[in-house]
């Protein structure tokens, strides 16, 4: 097994784990634990939770699956997420998101072959009211129309 | 519009309110100081009193079900309070407001309600995709403990206290109440089936209340003003005071402050700038895509519990969207019936296969493959979708389709049907909405879902 959590990773998810008086409840927050250590979630951080939670690696698998916003392996450097649910596809999502597609040279659920970027589709952000919202890594940003892609992309790319 | 003094966002619209020491400044956490003094069943009754009905979709009364959480002499053991921030419902985005703007809001809530409930512990689930609101909630439940306002000996009353933040990780189902607690468990996001309520088995098996977020900061108003004071504000039967969200084709789409029963029109007018180029109002979803939709000529109905039910559909999560004459009713129904199939749990064969066929139907007929008896399918499928799973997300997605579609029971909101009958008489989209073959939009939109193999 390659993935180990940090000592201080460790001592802040077993306080984590204290908060519940099942230790399984602390499921979701190892899994984002792991995601923050390495940048995505893969087998073997399934199975260290797994291990330390006391539940089959089975059970963390079929948890950490039903849920989509957990960063698979693979996934580039910038995750960019574009809303197409109707509040945002009625401000004209499917413009930003063939925006993205364009500048980014990929397509739906693709990877750049620098694997800075990935492009995804995704449901409803809760910023209707700021349509077009798109998620890129842990930050929404708003308001965006198709004629400010280049200028979001660029910035990613001077960013690293 | 009349003059309103708003109380939920009082503060939280000003720079730098989120910190404590802003909050206390105003006189923050009196309230949970007045309550700790307060019987628990005498605050349940000035919640009662004051009128205060859900902000999370159901409406059901605040008081009334706190009032369900069982005595410990029958039921021992802990009991638990769930705050929902999943806020999920398309078209609503209110409560990140409350939690980036005054968390301490919601956080004194919090020690009330707990109190009121007899819960000595409280989770904030919050959507995953929340990583802002979520860093700021956990400063302030940290600013909270060291004030504290949580802990072994909150404000002093002797009253113990745990609070901690949880972030759920992307999945709709997690805002509907039980799916929330398998998901808090460390599962799945499946929905339970009722009863048992979550009131007397709910988290770990325990008496559990789940409320909305705005519910909960609503609780230290009424502690500190009244439930005299709350009901003054908006209609008797549906009082208080309101986040409205407002989005799709108006001038300033946002989120905005008013007494309950703002009608429509002046939503729309009045508070985000009347239609954008002026362009005619097509159809209004007035509390979230999973209402029912209503005709323009509904235009005057007051956002309220009460008002919207009269006119066959729901103020849900107070999440209206607004359509104006650009739109194809049934490209704008595809789109959120994708959402439904995308976001189904999968447990229940009516919603899962449901879903995804109005999804797929939809779609044919949006890219021309409309056939002839398309629209008798389309409810028949509706019918076995509604009143037979383990949670309503799947009436949800019926909900809208049904009240475009079918005469009998909304005869108002059928005004959108010969739109869809043309799409199938036609074979394409009247309106030129989309490139007419199947691959073309399965390339444009992608699957409905991975487990939808088309
Ligand atoms: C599919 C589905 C999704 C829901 N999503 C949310 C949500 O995101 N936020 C919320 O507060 N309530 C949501 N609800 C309503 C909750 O089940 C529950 O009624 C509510 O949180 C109770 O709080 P309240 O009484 O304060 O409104 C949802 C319900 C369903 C059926
Ligand atoms: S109705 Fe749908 S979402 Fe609800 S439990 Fe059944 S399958 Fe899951
Ligand atoms: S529809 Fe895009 S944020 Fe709600």
């Amino acid at each position: 097994m390659s993935f180990t959590f940090t000592p201080e990773r460790r001592a802040r998810l077993d306080e984590v784990i204290g908060r519940y008086p099942r230790k399984e409840a602390a499921l979701l927050p190892a899994l984002r634990m792991a995601e923050e250590q390495a940048g995505c979630v893969d087998y073997d951080a399934m199975e260290h939770v797994a291990e330390i939670l006391g539940v089959s690696p089975a059970k963390v698998l079929g948890v950490f699956t039903f849920y989509t916003h957990y960063r698979r392996p693979g996934t580039g450097r910038h995750l960019v997420q574009v809303c197409a649910t109707l509040p945002c596809a009625l401000r004209g999502a499917e413009g930003v998101f063939d925006a993205f597609a364009k500048e980014l040279g990929i397509g739906k659920d693709e990877t750049t072959k620098d694997g800075l970027f990935t492009l995804k589709k995704v449901e409803c952000l809760a910023s209707c009211g700021t349509a077009v919202c798109v998620q890129i890594n842990d930050d929404y940003v708003e308001n965006v129309t198709p004629d400010k892609v280049a200028g979001i992309v660029k910035d990613l790319r001077e960013k690293k | 519009m009349a003059a309103y003094e708003p109380v939920l966002l009082k503060y939280a619209n000003q720079p730098g309110m989120h910190t404590l020491e802003a909050y206390l400044s105003h006189g923050g956490y009196g309230a949970a100081k007045k309550a700790l003094g307060m019987k628990p069943v005498e605050l349940i009754q000035a919640v009662k009193d004051s009128g205060l009905r859900g902000r999370g979709g159901a409406g059901f009364p605040t008081g009334l079900k706190w009032g369900f959480v069982p005595p410990v002499e029958k039921v021992p053991g802990p009991r638990y309070l769930c705050v929902n921030a999943d806020e999920s419902e398309p078209g609503t985005f209110k409560d990140r407001y409350i939690m980036e703007g005054d968390p301490h809001e919601l956080l004194e809530g919090i020690v009330i309600t707990c109190w009121a409930i007899g819960a000595n512990t409280a989770y904030i689930y919050i959507r995953g995709e929340f990583v802002k609101s979520a860093r700021i909630l956990e400063r302030a439940v940290e600013e909270a403990y060291r004030h504290g306002a949580f802990g072994p000996n909150v404000l002093g009353s002797g009253f113990k206290l745990e609070c901690s933040v949880h972030r759920g990780a992307g999945a709709y189902i997690c805002g509907e109440e039980t799916g929330l607690l398998t998901s808090l468990e460390g599962g799945r996001g499946y929905p339970r089936i009722k009863p048992p309520f979550p009131a007397v088995v709910g988290l770990f098996g325990q008496p559990t209340i789940i409320n909305n977020v705005e519910t909960i900061a609503n609780v230290p108003h009424i502690v500190e003003r009244g439930a005299a004071w709350f009901k003054s504000i908006g209609p008797a039967e549906d009082p208080g005071p309101k986040l409205y969200c407002i989005s799709g084709h108006v001038k300033k789409p946002g989120y905005y402050e008013g007494p309950m029963g703002v009608t429509i029109r002046s939503l729309i007018h009045d508070y985000a700038g009347g239609m954008i180029d002026e362009r005619p109002l097509k159809a209004i979803i007035a509390g979230g895509s999973s209402c029912p939709w209503i005709a323009p000529d509904k235009i005057d109905t007051c956002l309220g519990f009460e008002s919207l039910k009269k006119v066959k559909t729901m103020f849900g999560s107070a999440g209206t969207i607004i359509l104006n004459d650009s739109v194809c009713v049934v490209d704008a129904m595809w789109n959120i019936l994708r959402f439904y199939a995308h976001e189904s749990c999968g447990q229940c064969t009516p919603c899962r296969e449901g879903t995804g066929w109005l999804a797929k139907i939809f779609e044919r007929i949006e890219l021309g493959g409309g056939r002839e008896d398309d629209i008798a399918t389309i409810l028949d499928i509706c019918d076995n979708m509604r009143g037979k799973t383990i949670c309503v997300l799947s009436d949800a997605a019926a909900w809208p389709v049904q009240s475009i579609l079918d005469v009998k029971n909304y005869p108002d909101a059928a005004c959108f049907r010969p739109e869809v009958e043309a799409h199938i008489r036609e074979k394409r989209c009247p309106m030129g909405k989309h490139a007419p073959t199947r691959a073309e939009g399965v390339k444009q939109h992608g699957r409905i879902s991975p487990r939808l193999v088309t």
